[in-house]
C-alpha cells in the first residue's frame, strides 16, 4: 500500500440527508391527497377529470419544453405539483380545457422561460390562477354548492356559512380551498417531513387576523374563507419563490397576509390570495437583499466586538 | 388629508404608471439589471416628475388658460421636462459620476419619459389643485421607483444562462413585466380616480 491518500476536493454543502427534490416533490403530492380526497368527495368526481387534466397539461408543457431546450427529462414530479395545487384552485365545474389552459401556462410562463425548475421567481400555480382568473373571469367564479352542484355564491360573495361550515368545508368555494381539516392534515404531513416551515403560513394567518381587526371584521372568518388556508400552506411555502431566511419567510408570509386582506376589502376582486402571492414574490429579492445586508452588518459589529 | 392620502396610493398603487398605465416602459427594461442604478433612475424619474409637474401647473394656470392657448400644453410641458432634465444631468454628472455611467443614455432619456409628460398632461386632465398635482406627481414617482426596485431585484436573481437563448434580456424581462402587471390589476378599481 502506498502512503498517498486521495483528497477529495469540492465546495460546500459536504452532507447530504439523503432527500432529493424528487422525493421531496412526491411528499407534496402525498400531503395534497387528503386535500384532494375531500374535494372529490365534496364536489363528485369530475373534480378527479379536471385534475387529471390540469396535470396533463403541465407535464405535457414541462415536456415540450424540456424537449424543445434540448435538456434532460428531470422536472416531471414538481410540474405534476404544480398541476395538482393549480387545479385545485379552480372552482369545481371549471370546463377541462381553463385547467388545461392554466397548466401549460403555469409551467411555460410561470417556470421554462425562466430556465425551469427552480429558476422561477414567481409561484408557477400562482402565475397560471391569475392568468385564467383574468383571462376568463365567467368560468373562474362558477361556483357550485357541495353534493348536489347547484350554483351557489361563495362566503366571500356573500354566502352565508357558520364556523362549522368553513372548516368542513361544505360552502362553495374552489375546490381544494373549502375544506380547513383537510389543508391542516396536508400542512400536518408537511411538517412530519419537514418539507415545510412555520414561518411564511403562520406570517400569513396572522397578517390577516391583524387587518381583519383593524377593519373591524370577523378575523377568524377571514382566515377560513377563500383561498387563503391552502395558499399559506401551499404557496406560500414554495422553497424557490420564498426568501432564504426564516425571518424573510416570516415577513414574507405577514405580506401575503396583508395584501390580501387589502384586496378584499377594499380591492374590485372578492378573492386576493394568488395576487398577493405573486405581489410578494416580486418582493422576495428585495426582502433577501435586505437581510443579507442586515446579516453583513451584524458580522462586521461582531467583528468589530470582537477585534 | 384623506382624499390626498387616496391619490398618493392611487396614483402609486392602483394606476401604477408602469404597471397599469404602461407608461415609461423603456427605462423600465433599460435601467433595471442592477437595483442601485434602478432605484436611483427612480428617484431621478420622481425629482423630474416633481419639479415638471409643479412648473407645468403654474404655467397652465396662470400663462396658457388666461392667455386661451391651451393647445400650446404639449409643447411647452415638453421644453420644461427638456430643461429639467438637462439641469438634472449636469448636476449628475458633476457631482455623481458613477451614477452618470450607469445611466448612460437613459439619463438625457427621462425628457422623453412618457410617464413624466403623463402626470403633467394627467393634472391638467384632471384639473387637479396645485397641491393635488404635486402629491399625484410624487406618487406616480413612489409608484414608478417601487416597481424599478421590484424589476431590478428580480432581474439580478435571474439565471442568465439558465434562459432559453430566444427569451434572454428584453425578452424575460417583457415576460416578467406582464406578471407583475397582472399582480398590479389586484389593485384596480380600488380608488376611484
Amino acid at each position: 500500500m502506498s502512503n498517498q491518500t486521495t483528497l477529495l476536493l469540492s465546495p460546500s454543502p459536504h452532507m447530504h440527508s439523503g432527500k432529493t427534490t424528487q422525493l421531496a416533490m412526491w411528499g407534496v403530492c402525498a400531503s395534497l391527497l387528503p386535500v384532494l380526497g375531500t374535494a372529490v368527495y365534496l364536489f363528485g368526481t369530475y373534480v378527479l377529470i379536471l385534475t387529471l387534466v390540469t396535470c396533463i397539461g403541465a407535464v405535457l408543457a414541462e415536456a415540450a419544453s424540456l424537449a424543445l431546450r434540448k435538456r434532460p427529462w428531470t422536472g416531471e414530479v414538481s410540474s405534476l405539483v404544480t398541476g395538482l395545487i393549480l387545479a385545485l384552485t379552480l372552482p369545481p365545474h371549471a370546463p377541462l380545457w381553463v385547467g388545461f389552459v392554466g397548466g401549460v401556462i403555469a409551467i411555460v410562463l410561470g417556470k421554462q422561460v425562466y430556465g425551469g425548475t427552480g429558476a422561477n421567481p414567481f409561484n408557477p400555480a400562482a402565475v397560471g390562477r391569475v392568468f385564467l382568473l383574468v383571462s376568463f373571469p365567467a368560468q373562474l367564479t362558477m361556483w357550485t354548492a357541495p353534493f348536489d352542484g347547484v350554483s351557489t355564491a361563495t362566503p366571500l360573495g356573500g354566502a352565508e356559512a357558520s364556523l362549522w361550515t368553513l372548516t368542513v368545508g361544505t360552502h362553495g368555494g374552489s375546490m381544494g380551498e373549502t375544506s380547513a381539516i383537510a389543508i391542516l392534515c396536508g400542512a400536518v404531513i408537511l411538517f412530519a417531513m419537514r418539507l415545510i416551515d412555520w414561518q411564511a403560513p403562520v406570517g400569513t394567518v396572522l397578517g390577516t387576523a391583524l387587518i381583519a381587526l383593524l377593519v373591524g371584521e370577523d378575523p377568524v372568518y377571514h382566515v377560513l374563507t377563500g383561498g387563503l388556508l391552502f395558499g399559506a400552506v401551499y404557496m406560500a411555502t414554495d422553497w424557490v419563490t420564498s426568501p432564504v431566511t426564516k425571518r424573510g419567510r416570516f415577513i414574507f408570509g405577514l405580506g401575503i397576509g396583508v395584501l390580501t386582506m387589502v384586496i378584499r376589502v377594499w380591492g374590485s376582486y372578492p378573492e386576493g390570495v394568488s395576487f398577493a402571492i405573486l405581489l410578494m414574490n416580486a418582493l422576495t429579492p428585495l426582502i433577501n437583499r435586505a437581510e443579507l445586508s442586515l446579516r453583513e452588518k451584524r458580522r462586521k459589529a461582531y467583528v468589530r466586538a470582537t477585534s | 388629508m384623506k382624499e390626498l392620502i387616496l391619490l398618493f396610493i392611487g396614483s402609486a398603487l392602483v394606476n401604477n404608471f408602469l404597471l397599469a398605465r404602461f407608461l415609461g416602459i423603456c427605462s423600465f427594461l433599460g435601467v433595471t439589471s442592477q437595483l442601485r442604478a434602478a432605484v436611483s433612475m427612480g428617484v431621478a424619474v420622481t425629482g423630474v416628475m416633481f419639479g415638471a409637474s409643479t412648473v407645468s401647473w403654474l404655467l397652465y394656470a396662470y400663462v396658457l388658460d388666461p392667455l386661451g392657448l391651451q393647445y400650446l400644453q404639449y409643447v411647452v410641458f415638453i421644453l420644461v421636462i427638456a430643461s429639467m432634465v438637462q439641469a438634472l444631468e449636469q448636476v449628475i454628472k458633476a457631482r455623481m459620476p458613477g451614477l452618470y455611467r450607469a445611466f448612460g443614455i437613459y439619463l438625457p432619456l427621462i425628457t422623453t419619459n412618457c410617464a413624466i409628460l403623463g402626470v403633467a398632461l394627467l393634472v391638467v386632465q384632471n384639473e387637479y389643485n396645485l397641491l393635488s398635482s404635486i402629491v399625484f406627481a410624487l406618487g406616480g414617482g413612489a409608484g414608478f421607483t417601487l416597481a424599478m426596485a421590484m424589476m431590478a431585484g428580480l432581474r439580478e436573481e435571474f439565471r442568465p444562462r439558465e434562459i432559453p437563448h430566444a427569451f434572454r434580456g428584453t425578452g424575460i424581462g417583457l415576460v416578467t413585466a406582464g406578471i407583475m402587471s397582472l399582480a398590479f390589476l389586484a389593485f384596480s378599481g380600488m380608488i376611484p380616480m
